[in-house]
Order: C-alpha cells, then structure tokens, then sequence
C-alpha cells in the first residue's frame, strides 16, 4: 500500500544510534575547539605557531612539532588542541558502535550473511581505527 | 533578480574573495616549511577565513548537487598554504561529517539502503584504507597530479553523465537475489511506492574496490562515483542511489579518516572550522534548494572544479606553484 513503507529493524536501529552519536560528536567537537581557540587549556603548539607547521608534510610535522603517533594523543590530551581528538575521535568511531547494535538484529533474524558482513565492517574499522597501520613518510 | 539568486551569486563572489585572501595570506607563508616563520597574520584570521570560504563551499555543494568534499580538497588544496596531507585529512573529515548528518533522515524514511550499503560499504571501506595509506605514502607532487586528474575526470563524469529515476532491472541477479538486495520506497511526488532490484552486482562491487581507494587517497568522499554506479550501473533508482550513496560515505570515510587520523594528518585549526563551516552552509543550501534551485550553480561548481583540477594538475607537475 502506498505511504506504509517502513524501513528495517536493523536500519530504523543503526539511524537511531547515527543520530545520538553524531549529535554527540559535533557538539563535543565545537566545545573541544572552543576551549582551544579561548585557551582555557594550554595547547602543545601555541595558536600563534601552527601556522609554522601545517604547510609541511606529515612526516615533517610529527618530528618538528614532536607529535606522537596513532593514540599517543591520549597522553596530552589535557592539551587544548589535542583535546579536540576526543570529539574528532567519537565522531570517526560511531559508525563501529551503529554496527556492533546491528549484528544481534541481524542474526536474530537468521540473517547470517549480513549479519556476517557486518562483523567484517567492524572488524574492518577498529583494524583502521587501531594505529597498527602506519603510512611511510614521503 | 530573486532573493535566493542574490544569495547564490553572493555565495559564489564570496568564495572568490575569501579564497583570494587565503592565497594572499598564503603566500605570506610560502618559505621552506622546517625553517617557516611564525606568520604576522594574527593566528584567528586562519580559522576564520577557513570557515568563511567552507560556509560558502557549503552552499554551493548543495546547489550544485555535489558532496562537500570533491570541492574542498582540490579547492582549500589549491589556494591555501596548507599541505595536500593535511587538506585530505580535512576533506574526509569534512565528507565525514556531512555523510553521518544526513545518515540518520535518509535510513529512517527508507532512502538509504542498509542491505545495499553492507557490501558496498566493507568493500569500499576496506579499499579506502588501502587509498589512504598510499596517498599518505607517496611524494606529495605525485598524489597533487593524480588529484588533478581525477578532478578533471569528475569535471567530465558531471558533464557527460546521465541519471535515469527508475533503471530498467529485468532480472535481479544471483548475488544480489542471494543478499537480498531489493525494497520499496515511498516516492513523495506520485505517492507511490515504487520496488526496486539491482542486477550486475559483481561488476558493481568490483568497481567500488577502485571507488573505495581513490576516496582514501583523495579525501574526496566519493559521491560523485558512488551515484553513477549504484544508478547506471546496478540500476537502483536514482533517490536511492543517491542516498545510499551519501550514507555510503558515513562508512567509507570512517575506515580512511582513521588513517590519517592515527598518521598525524589531522590539525584541528584546519579540521573544525572547515566540518563546521561546511555544514552551516548546507542547512542554508538546502534551505535556498527548497525554494529555487539556480540551474546555473551546476555550471558554476563544474568551472570551479575544473580551475581548481587544473591548478591541482599543475601544482603537482610544478608548472604553477
């Protein structure tokens, strides 16, 4: 019948969790960058001085700037500009968490082959979202 | 001239401006980057000339009907004295973000596809992974040129490419019919529901596999790929193409966001004014959408690409640095 559409369990699930988390996310990243921009926290490189870095690669950046790698950020957190990883953070991980509250849905309704795919994806993302892969420099 | 064209027209001359000021300031910086100078520009004037130039970004990606992405790298990569690392970083963010706020409305009104974003997303997302490290990997001049191509190469697909609202699917094929990839969706304009199957799934998913890694390579986001697969080639009508398309972006974004995340990429002077800049300007694009939708915008966004493809392409061969 025309206008009944309704979307699955699992989808009307994953939206619901998309939807408080990147609320979350945004707002944790706009107050994060408040407190950095007023300099309520003392940043690891002065507001005056990024401009001395972004123009380098990545690999410069890191050694000149002494920034540690993957979530060595979590150890200067109470930096004001690696505060803002926290918000950057949840907003890159609440995808992994939409799926996690999917896999039960989906094999709950015998669903294996999604529900299958679905704990790849996540085991895709926290391979991602681990550190353990590292560029080379150029 | 109507209201929302004015806007429009302010939109597109603001851009110009506030992108000029960045390249005037930008080469204020243009020295060796371990022995730069710190800048006489007062550190606030960066974020803010970046939020103004991705506020307008922002209107015109809606108008234009592009992501925010495809036109944030090439163009704050072009015209910013950022480096291409930290740009890419910055663009998937931006995708990023755009991709998770628009997720939510287009899952729950049946729009997006989660059956049809599954085995899209783990393999577009797996490749992006795979992108991101080699864009990360490679010298900077190399993935400059290569950028530039692809802009031009979407200049192209914008131009040439066509839509079709309901694809013809004879026969669901057998991977498809084995995923149980198909649905109905309630179209708003007829009030109609209209059910849907796709078919060349394994030549579809295949072609994510290049999607997935020129999306982590690029930090474009990968709408302006992902719609002409889902639409011409596995035939989903084009309102769900376009909208898994977009919630696609949620995923595979992540997965190359954390690439650069955990390499270093991400500096959030450059990052969150530009997530925030970019979204305030699509709820105001989309506002301007409902009421009038300039169809030149769309001619603007493809010179703007291809400007910006071509100082891309030039930059990378050190022709126009």
């Amino acid at each position: 019948m025309a206008g009944k559409v309704q979307a699955t369990e699992e989808q009307l699930t994953y939206a619901k969790i998309l939807d408080i988390g990147m609320k979350i996310g945004l707002l944790a990243i706009i107050i994060t960058f408040a407190i950095y921009a007023a300099g309520v926290l003392t940043p690891h490189i002065d507001v005056e001085h990024v401009s001395k870095y972004w123009g380098m690669s990545v690999h410069d950046y890191l050694q000149a700037a002494n920034i540690p790698h993957g979530w060595g950020w979590l150890s200067i957190v109470e930096k004001g500009d690696f505060l803002n990883f926290t918000g950057i953070a949840f907003l890159a991980g609440v995808t992994i968490i939409c799926y996690l509250a999917i896999v039960p849905i989906l094999f709950k309704k015998k669903d294996f082959i999604c529900g299958i795919i679905a704990i790849l994806e996540v085991l895709v993302l926290v391979l991602a979202a681990s550190g353990i892969l590292k560029a080379g420099g150029h | 001239m109507s209201r929302e064209k004015k806007i429009v027209l302010f939109a597109v001359i603001g851009m110009v401006i506030a992108t000029a000021t960045g390249v005037a300031f930008g080469e204020e910086l243009a020295t060796p980057p371990v022995e730069a100078a710190a800048s006489t520009t007062p550190w606030w004037v960066w974020p803010l000339v970046l939020f103004v130039v991705t506020f307008l970004l922002g209107i015109v990606a809606v108008l234009g009907g592009v992501g925010g992405g495809v036109l944030f790298v090439p163009i704050i990569g072009g015209f910013f004295p950022f480096h291409l690392d930290f740009v890419r970083g910055a663009g998937l963010l931006v995708a990023l973000a755009g991709a998770l706020a628009a997720g939510p409305g287009l899952l729950k009104k049946g729009l997006a596809d989660l059956r049809l974003a599954l085995p899209v997303a783990l393999i577009a997302s797996s490749c992006a992974i795979v992108g991101a490290m080699i864009g990360l990997a490679l010298p900077t001049n190399i993935v400059q040129t290569a950028l530039g191509a692809t802009i031009l190469g979407i200049v192209l697909i914008m131009w040439k490419a066509k839509k079709s609202e309901f694809p013809e699917v004879p026969k669901a094929d057998a991977l498809s019919t084995a995923l149980r990839i198909n649905g109905v969706y309630h179209e708003a304009s007829t009030g109609q529901d209209v059910d849907w199957k796709i078919h060349r799934t394994p030549m579809g998913l295949a072609t994510f596999i290049i999607i997935g890694v020129m999306a982590g390579m690029f930090g474009l986001g990968a709408g302006w790929a992902n719609v002409p697969v889902l639409n011409l080639m596995m035939g989903a009508p084009l309102k769900v193409s376009v909208a898994t398309s977009k919630f696609l972006l949620s995923i595979t974004d992540t997965s190359a966001a954390w690439i650069y995340i955990n390499n270093g990429a991400v500096i959030p002077m450059i990052v969150v004014p530009s997530v925030v800049g970019i979204m305030l300007g699509s709820i105001v694009g989309v506002r301007i959408l409902a009421k009038t939708k300039p169809a030149a915008v769309r001619y603007i966004v493809i010179v703007m690409l291809l400007f910006a493809g071509s100082r891309a392409l030039l930059k990378g061969l050190g022709i126009w640095n």
